[in-house]
């Protein structure tokens, strides 16, 4: 699409998106192709000499115990939140859809945990799941289920999911309910004079109409337990007990930062990248799909 | 309604109470946790109503911090949060604004390169590039400043195309009339643009500030000085003390005060934020 008035001029454009682009190249595009560099290098224990190894750090990720087990950290944590966020998100969005009284007030109380960090969000559930402190521990402590989410990783897991799960079920909630409102009433009214009762009407109309939205938010909630939730974990667990917990971001920052293995980091975050730009790609041959609708 | 089912409406009810009630409940216990003297939360047996100490916890938390265990006031924390929320949201909202002008209202050679360079920037969140950028960063000395914590963070892909999908929708005669009229470019971004866009601006504000506050990984690289730590990643330190020391208290006094200034912009402004919410994820 384009506009077909316009200004002349070469010199005050170039101005106006000066700023933007000097930023993009140094801070953006400059680090992402440092990242592709070194991904093919190989540093020396004391840092001072560096070879071309080509795409050695490459095979020797995808050959390492650890990497691989934070692969199927990430996968088992995403999905785990993606599901449990979205399936919940939905659920509270069909109960809130057909409320009246009150509607307004439900969704305000509904929508707020989106603001709080996921930083903020681990520490909260560390400390309800808190062996020795938290009142969610002792509750299940007395149930006779022996919770310790510093020592089992199993229980680790749990906690990191269910932390970043509660943070975003106010985000899909709010996206389905807006999908929901679009619904045009006229077809539930024609299904229930035809006799289609409310959880037939959801499986038949609703939901199947709210395929586009539902895709969308797999899309942005993949992202965010794949990355945003770097914060949750460096809050609560650290990636452990062990390594239960280190999820595929974790790794590129425990490895780069405290590793300091250079050339590993590189190739791992040249990795996610690939992640993120097929997850973007998947988002957007949808989005201009939904704009031809 | 499409149907009156009485049973129906109270099982929504009640489904949306026990949804408010799960989603109260983490937060309400953090701040009971943070009316209480440091020793009650030992017992492992938290009560359920707040104590007597709500005051005292919190002057302490805001003039000294955790003294005990060598942690940063809280309120030069907040303050830089404060900052660099600021600085990210006005910043982002400037600079893209900018550029989705010259890319819309403009032909310049290299018009559509710059859209795609600008563009690629969605797909490279910081957690990927750590370390690189961590290293640009360091070679500009801007470590340990705001500068450090914000400029990195201001070019924003979703921001510009946010302002470019809106410029297009502005009618054509608008700039005619104005051009007609003698109005050269700037005069009608200022007159003309900037004021059709206030809305937008205002729910991107929002959206961005509540990201700027919410940063983690970025300020937790960058500051090693204690008096530029931002509140959320000041409180992983207090956190990893708080496992040998036993100041719960504070920490979660500290976690209280870390979420209430992005939570009161989401309730003061919630139609602006479901506006900037659903647009910008467009």
């Amino acid at each position: 699409m384009h506009k077909r008035v316009i200004f002349k001029g070469t010199v005050v454009p170039l101005l106006l998106v000066l700023p933007q682009l000097a930023i993009t190249l140094v801070f953006f595009i400059w680090p992402a192709a440092e990242a592709l560099w070194q991904s093919l290098l190989r540093q020396d224990a004391f840092g001072i000499r560096t070879t071309f190894v080509g795409l050695e750090n490459f095979r020797r990720l995808l050959a390492d115990p650890t990497y691989l087990n934070a692969f199927d950290n990430t996968v088992v944590f995403s999905l785990a939140v993606t599901v449990i966020a979205l399936s919940i998100g939905l659920f509270l969005a069909v109960m809130a859809d057909g409320v009246i009284r009150g509607a307004t007030a439900y969704k305000t109380l509904l929508v707020w945990p989106y603001a709080v960090a996921p930083a903020i969000a681990g520490v909260l559930w560390w400390f309800l799941l808190n062996p020795t402190v938290g009142i969610l521990a002792y509750f299940l402590q007395s149930l006779g289920y022996a919770w310790n989410s510093q020592i089992s990783g199993t229980d680790a897991m749990i906690l990191v999911v269910v932390a970043a799960s509660w943070k975003q079920v106010s985000y899909n909630f709010l996206f389905f309910l807006a999908g929901m409102q679009a619904i045009p009433r006229s077809l539930l009214e024609a299904a229930a004079i035809d006799g289609a009762g409310p959880v037939k009407r959801f499986w038949t109309i609703v939901f199947p109409l709210l395929s586009p939205t539902t895709f969308f938010l797999l899309v942005v909630n993949l992202v965010y337990a794949f990355f945003d939730t770097f914060a949750l974990i460096h809050t609560t667990t650290s990636g452990g007990p062990g390594q239960a917990t280190t999820i595929l971001v974790y790794k590129v920052f425990t490895d780069g930062f405290i590793g300091l293995n250079l050339g590993s980091s590189a190739a791992q975050s040249v990795i996610l990248m690939a992640i993120v730009i097929a997850l973007t790609a998947v988002q957007f041959r949808f989005v201009e799909r939904r704009v031809q609708y | 309604m499409v149907e009156n089912r009485p049973l129906l409406t109270i099982v929504r009810h009640l489904v949306l109470l026990a949804g408010i009630v799960s989603v109260l409940f983490p937060i309400w216990m953090t701040f009971v946790a943070s009316t209480l003297p440091g020793d009650a939360l030992m017992t492992g047996r938290l009560p359920l109503l707040p104590g007597d100490r709500l005051w005292e916890n919190y002057a302490t938390l805001l003039s000294s911090g955790l003294a005990a265990a060598g942690g940063a006031p809280v309120g030069p924390m907040l303050f830089n949060s404060l900052v660099m929320a600021l600085s990210i949201a006005i910043g982002k909202i400037a600079v893209s604004i900018l550029a989705a002008y010259a890319v819309v209202y403009f032909r310049f050679p290299g018009r559509m390169l710059c859209f795609w360079l600008i563009f690629i920037t969605l797909m490279l969140p910081v957690e990927v590039r750590i370390l690189p950028t961590f290293e640009v960063v360091a070679d500009l000395g801007m470590l340990n400043s705001y500068a450090g914590l914000s400029i990195p963070l201001i070019a924003s892909a979703t921001a510009t195309f946010l302002f470019r999908q809106f410029f297009l929708t502005v009618p054509d005669e608008l700039l005619e009339a104005a051009r007609i009229d003698g109005a050269g470019p700037l005069r009608f971004f200022r007159d003309i643009l900037l004021p059709l866009s206030r809305t937008n601006i205002a729910a991107l504000f929002v959206i961005l500030f509540i990201y700027g506050w919410n940063q983690y990984l970025w300020p937790f690289l960058i500051t090693t000085d204690e008096s530029f730590y931002t509140i959320v990643m000041g409180i992983q330190r207090m956190l990893r003390v708080a496992d040998a020391v036993p100041q719960w208290h504070l920490v979660m006094g500290t976690a209280i005060l870390a979420m209430l200034p992005p939570v009161v912009v989401v309730i003061a402004m919630q139609r602006l934020f479901v506006k900037g919410l659903v647009e910008t994820e467009k």
